[in-house]
């Protein structure tokens, strides 16, 4: 079992839906979010490109976050979803610089929260609520060991890519062309 | 062009425009650990080398300065966590991957001996307070006389010491050694920074360290000799920072563009007049000039080169913490 994400570009709308559904379904502090919209802006005028891309954690494979925590706060739960334990955690900042993408923050209350690839939901068989709410389906979540999965055939069939490759974490969430 | 805007509110501390959750509480930790480890790593070599009685300063006072230094170096780590309240699960596992765990409880090592090493070293401490003129110190030294008479149990562990002094030297010796590494390679752990992804950094600031240190007790010592070792020895030690400090940067210039980018914060960007003038000048050329001088018989006193190299490395400490936090991968 090894959960993951693909992301179709070319549908994403930047609508935000995500990032709201994500802070609704997990209590996020008003003013933070676990997922956000970039804008990707490329060449130049007449010639230029736009696209949206949906962020979060990538729950990577090598995870250096989980590295480098001094007390074990952060660790990876069956699934390879990367987790936080909350009364584990002495807000030390380590996992935060260790992450490439800028996933981690401070609780206002001190410790560190980020994406759990809403593993409550996830239990039950549901998608994450992200996923879930997205209006133009571009999102897909899935066990990427099973081949037979859908999201394992769409990263088969499709062009894509994942962020800061050359950074080392193989991360674990993939974006269609 | 290619530019990458984020659509989205995201209105977290420390995470924009860059990830900005260490300040000066880390490099002052850092700073102080390195020092401490210095400190100890010469008390316990000469020790080792038979030196104790030519070196008294060095072996037998110094290192009760690092007690109090690490304790500070501690205070500072835990009044910069978020969670402290849970501090304690620092000390309920211990994972050999993370430097910050392993640090903790080497700390905890290095506090508890370099507690007992000038404890048990009361007289000659005494002696050196004296001829300091700090005789209102003298109420800590008899009070850990009077512990010592009247008390079992550290009469028995001090006296204990005493005796196996050798051998709490070599646990010592290991001890600042990994102490010393631990701060030097700390922030070379987070690689998602590329200035700290460098394998200079670790032995840069290892070199760092133990140059504050020999700075320190030239500064403290009153044995003329030992001065002039000390100074001796950290100009050797600025020579081979100056040497890694130009490898590291001409490392990261061959290096890809994020690498690239890191060394321009040095060489044209926001730290290099901080960087070149500041602490490559001030706290590295001009205490070994200064030190060159008075070997040479010129009369400098000795805290002068000894305050420069001591704030040279902290500052080049929050430097290296600053800039490696703006130093990211564009995503
Ligand atoms: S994206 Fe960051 S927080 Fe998530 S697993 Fe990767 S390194 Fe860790
Ligand atoms: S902030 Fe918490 S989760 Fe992150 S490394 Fe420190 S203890 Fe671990």
């Amino acid at each position: 079992m090894r959960y993951g994400m693909a992301i179709e570009i070319n549908k994403c709308v930047g609508c935000a839906d995500c990032v709201v559904a994500c802070q609704t379904e997990n209590n996020v502090p008003i003013g933070y979010s676990r997922d956000w919209i970039i804008e990707k802006v490329k060449g130049q005028y007449p010639d230029v490109f736009l696209h949206f891309e949906s962020q979060r954690c990538n729950h990577c494979d090598d995870t250096p976050c989980v590295r480098t925590c001094p007390t074990g706060a952060s660790h990876v739960i069956e699934g390879g979803i990367v987790k936080v334990t909350q009364d584990e955690c002495i807000g030390c900042g380590a996992c935060i610089e260790a992450c490439p993408y800028d996933a981690r923050y401070f609780h206002p209350d001190g410790y560190v929260d980020k994406c759990t690839f809403c593993d409550h939901r996830v239990q039950d068989g549901l998608d994450p609520a992200c996923v879930a709410v997205c209006p133009t389906t571009c999102m897909h979540f899935g066990d990427l060991d099973d081949p037979d999965s859908d999201i394992s055939k769409l990263i088969r069939k499709r062009e894509n890519f994942t962020l800061l490759p050359e950074a080392g974490t193989a991360p674990q969430i993939y974006y269609l062309k | 062009m290619e530019e990458n805007i984020l659509a989205t509110a995201r209105d977290i501390h420390g995470l924009y425009p860059h990830v900005h959750v260490w300040g000066f509480p880390i490099a002052a930790y850092l700073f102080l650990g390195g020092l401490a480890a210095g400190i100890l790593l010469f008390a316990t070599i000469y020790y080792l080398r038979g030196k104790a009685e030519d070196m008294p300063f060095t072996v037998k006072i110094a290192p009760i300065f690092t007690f109090i230094i690490i304790m500070i170096g501690l205070f500072l780590l835990v009044f910069d966590l978020h969670h402290k309240l849970y501090v304690w699960q620092l000390f309920l596992t211990f994972r050999i991957e993370s430097p910050m765990s392993w640090g903790a409880w080497t700390l905890v090592g290095v506090s508890i001996f370099s507690l007992l090493w000038p404890l048990s070293y009361i007289d000659d401490i005494e002696a050196y307070l004296h001829e300091r003129g700090w005789r209102r110190l003298d109420g800590i030294t008899t009070f850990i006389r009077n512990l010592e008479h009247n008390w079992k149990i550290p009469r028995f562990i001090i006296l204990t010491f005493r005796k196996y002094r050798t051998f709490f030297a070599y646990i010592l010796l290991f001890l600042s050694v990994i102490l010393g590494i631990y701060t030097g390679i700390l922030l070379s752990a987070f690689n998602a920074h590329p200035l700290w992804n460098n394998p200079i950094l670790g032995p840069l600031f290892l070199t760092s360290g133990v140059s504050t240190g020999s700075a320190f007790v030239m500064w403290l010592s009153n044995n003329h000799k030992e001065r002039k070792l000390m100074s001796t020895i950290d100009m050797v030690l600025i020579a081979v920072e100056l040497f890694f400090i130009i490898h590291m940067i001409m490392g990261m210039q061959a290096g890809p563009e994020v690498f690239k980018q890191a060394a321009h914060l040095f060489l044209g960007g926001e730290f290099t007049v901080i960087f070149w003038v500041i602490f490559v000048g001030m706290g590295l050329v001009l205490p070994f000039v200064l030190e060159v001088l008075e070997l040479r018989g010129f009369k400098i006193h000795p805290a002068f080169p000894a305050l420069l190299v001591l704030l040279g490395g902290l500052l080049f400490r929050i430097i290296m913490v600053q800039a490696g936090q703006i130093s990211e991968y564009p995503f």
